[in-house]
């Protein structure tokens, strides 16, 4: 601005002028209050949809929870017919198969993760990447689909035995059945799920491994595993810790695919190869044709189990987390 | 040293121990490669089993006729359910968003994103209770309440993506802005959304992309539908590609199989193209914004 202008500037305005910039003023104040006040809405709204589900979920399991307690969450017993329901083969059918699932996904994601994040030339990390990432978008009905009419016959038929034949002591892989449909079908699928949120928040928190530390290790002559191993693993192990309680969330609460292959069973079994089944699923599979009350309520009454647990994976995750500044899965 | 003598001409190979760790090393590599041409090798066969059996039953009338010759209804059931799904979803996101980069500070902030996170850690089923609760029970079903639980599921994935890319956009805009003594909701109207626009649509699409095979939710919401007749009013139960993947499954019918591999077809097409579309939009924008 020149300083000539400045006088012009100084000078009392006309009084048309002043109105304008009066009315504009209070335009702006009213426009600023409204952006806010409809952006604080949409925060609140958000906040009150949890609280909402919250005590949707409950007030739907009232009646259950009235009558079982917290037994429900130990009795085995699940017949609608006899009005009698349970929780613990179910629980025990989640815990089963998500732990499974972690166990067998989370080294292979932790492995993609190095491979994206030091391994690959730049060229095939753009290509692979967003292929892994792919793996996430699959919706889940597809991929039990895929495994009810292509990975259960394979599993079943090939797998199975051969795990039985060749570690068949260990009563973990008993004989197979006659259908595919088993905690094992289910954990491989569920493996191929928790592998993409893992794998993308694992590499993200490599990348964040300060480029001095590695080149300092290799500059000592450490090999590359060496150089994980000693420095990018053990700088990102409590990170890595809270992705894997991110994808161990995933397979707790994922419930049409696993509907789809677990079989629905209602024992507790020792070994893989028989059919479970798990609180999503299990809601999954009945809710459709649930009539009485009570099943209704006991399936609400599987819901708060699942929703207590889903919530307590996800706060210790974020909690975890917050160390690093990534948050929550990329997707679900 | 050991008595051997040393010898200057011998090749510079390591040796001993060092051969050791390095050829762990290498193992470690071979696995770690291994491990990603695992996942890559897990989503062909899926893709390609999609594709070798669904793209046979594909035809013009499979995807206009409703059953039991094809699955129109479905399609027609779907884009509504995910259409006002999106219509829901996108303002709010857009504008949790806004809160927490134009507004932050204080404990709302926190609490508020918190609660983004904990909505996208939900399991879907979950939201399915709630929706059975809230708008289904003793009432009917409604391609509504399936709209509404798809809504729950697409607002964390577009508060995120819409933050990270109102983050980017450039601390100088908003200065030159505040220079001019431009206020507060004219900037944010008129600079901040505009130059985030890309963003923002990309990811809707992303979540639209989501939101479209969610079937856990669905299955409280719009499950009991007659898929020979197209429906459009979204006060009843509409037709919907992923229940009937789902309903489909659990019935032993090669026919039903067989409408149920083109239904997986034709989603996972849609799936597809519209997240990888989706990304390589955002990363052209992000190379254009970073050059």
């Amino acid at each position: 601005m020149s300083a000539s202008a400045s006088p012009a500037v100084l000078e009392a305005p006309s009084a048309a002028r002043s109105r304008s910039a009066e009315r504009r003023k209070r335009a702006d104040r009213i426009g600023d209050r409204t952006l806010y006040g409809i952006c604080l809405l949409a925060a609140l709204l958000c906040v009150v949809t949890i609280a909402l589900i919250a005590y949707q979920v409950v007030n739907g399991a009232s009646p259950a929870i009235s009558k079982y307690g917290i037994g429900f969450l130990t009795d085995t017993t699940w017949q609608p017919n006899f009005g009698e329901f349970g929780a613990g083969s179910l629980i025990f059918g989640t815990a089963v198969s998500s732990f499974a699932a972690l166990l067998l996904g989370a080294p292979i994601a932790i492995s993609i993760g190095l491979y994206l994040s030091l391994l690959a030339p730049s060229g095939v990390r753009g290509a692979i990447a967003p292929l892994v990432e792919m793996l996430a978008a699959i919706p889940s009905v597809i991929l039990g689909f895929w495994g009810v009419l292509v990975l259960a016959p394979f599993v079943q038929g090939t797998l199975e035995p051969w795990l039985h034949d060749s570690f068949g002591f260990i009563p973990i892989f008993g004989a197979p059945e006659t259908t595919g449909s088993s905690i094992f079908t289910a954990s491989l699928i569920l493996t191929i799920m928790v592998i993409p949120i893992i794998a993308s928040i694992s590499r993200d928190l490599f990348l964040t491994v300060p480029a001095d530390l590695k080149d300092g290790a290799s500059a000592l002559g450490a090999t590359r595993w060496e150089v994980i191993r000693g420095i990018v693993l053990p700088s990102t192990a409590s990170g890595v810790v809270a992705a894997s309680l991110l994808g161990l969330g995933r397979a707790l609460g994922e419930a049409i695919a696993v509907a789809q292959v677990i079989g629905a069973g209602s024992e507790i079994q020792a070994s893989l190869f028989r059919t479970g089944d798990t609180l999503a699923a299990r809601i999954a599979n009945q809710f459709p044709g649930a009539l009485t009350e009570m099943h209704k309520a006991s399936l609400f009454y599987l819901g708060v189990i699942l929703l207590v647990i889903g919530l307590a994976s996800n706060l210790v995750a974020q909690w975890i987390g917050r160390r690093f500044s990534f948050r929550g899965a990329p997707a679900r | 040293m050991s008595d051997a003598a040393f010898d200057p001409t011998a090749p510079l190979t390591p040796s001993g121990n060092l051969r050791r760790r390095r050829a762990f090393s290498r193992g470690a590599d071979l696995a770690a490669t291994g491990a990603a041409l695992l996942a890559v090798g897990v989503l062909a066969v899926v893709v390609y089993t999609v594709v070798s059996r669904g793209a046979s039953a594909l035809d013009l009338d499979f995807l206009i006729k409703g059953a039991p010759e094809g699955i129109g209804p479905e399609l027609v059931g779907t884009a509504i359910i995910v259409a006002i799904g999106t219509a829901i979803a996108m303002p709010v996101g857009v504008l949790v968003a806004l809160f927490l980069t134009e507004f932050a500070g204080g404990r709302a902030t926190n609490l508020v994103r918190l609660t983004l996170d904990l909505m996208n850690g939900l399991p879907s089923i979950i939201i399915g209770l709630f929706v059975f609760g809230l708008l289904v029970n003793h009432k009917q079903q409604s391609g509504i309440a399936a709209s509404v639980a798809l809504a729950i599921i697409m607002v964390p994935l577009i508060a995120r993506g819409t933050q990270e890319v109102l983050l980017l956009v450039p601390a100088s805009l908003r200065e030159a802005s505040d220079a001019l003594g431009v206020s507060r909701w004219r900037a944010v109207l008129g600079i901040v959304l505009p130059s985030a626009l890309g963003g923002i649509l990309t990811s809707t699409v992303l979540s639209v992309a989501r939101a479209a095979g969610e079937t856990a939710p669905l299955i409280f919401a719009t499950s009991v539908f007659d898929p020979s007749r197209f429906s459009l009013n979204p006060f009843e139960a509409l037709p919907n590609v992923p229940v009937r993947v789902f309903q489909l499954s659990e019935e032993a019918n090669p026919e039903g199989f067989a409408e149920a591999w083109g239904l997986s077809f034709v989603l996972v097409s849609f799936i597809l193209f519209a997240s990888l579309g989706a990304r390589a939009l955002l990363a052209r924008s992000r190379k254009r914004r970073s050059a």
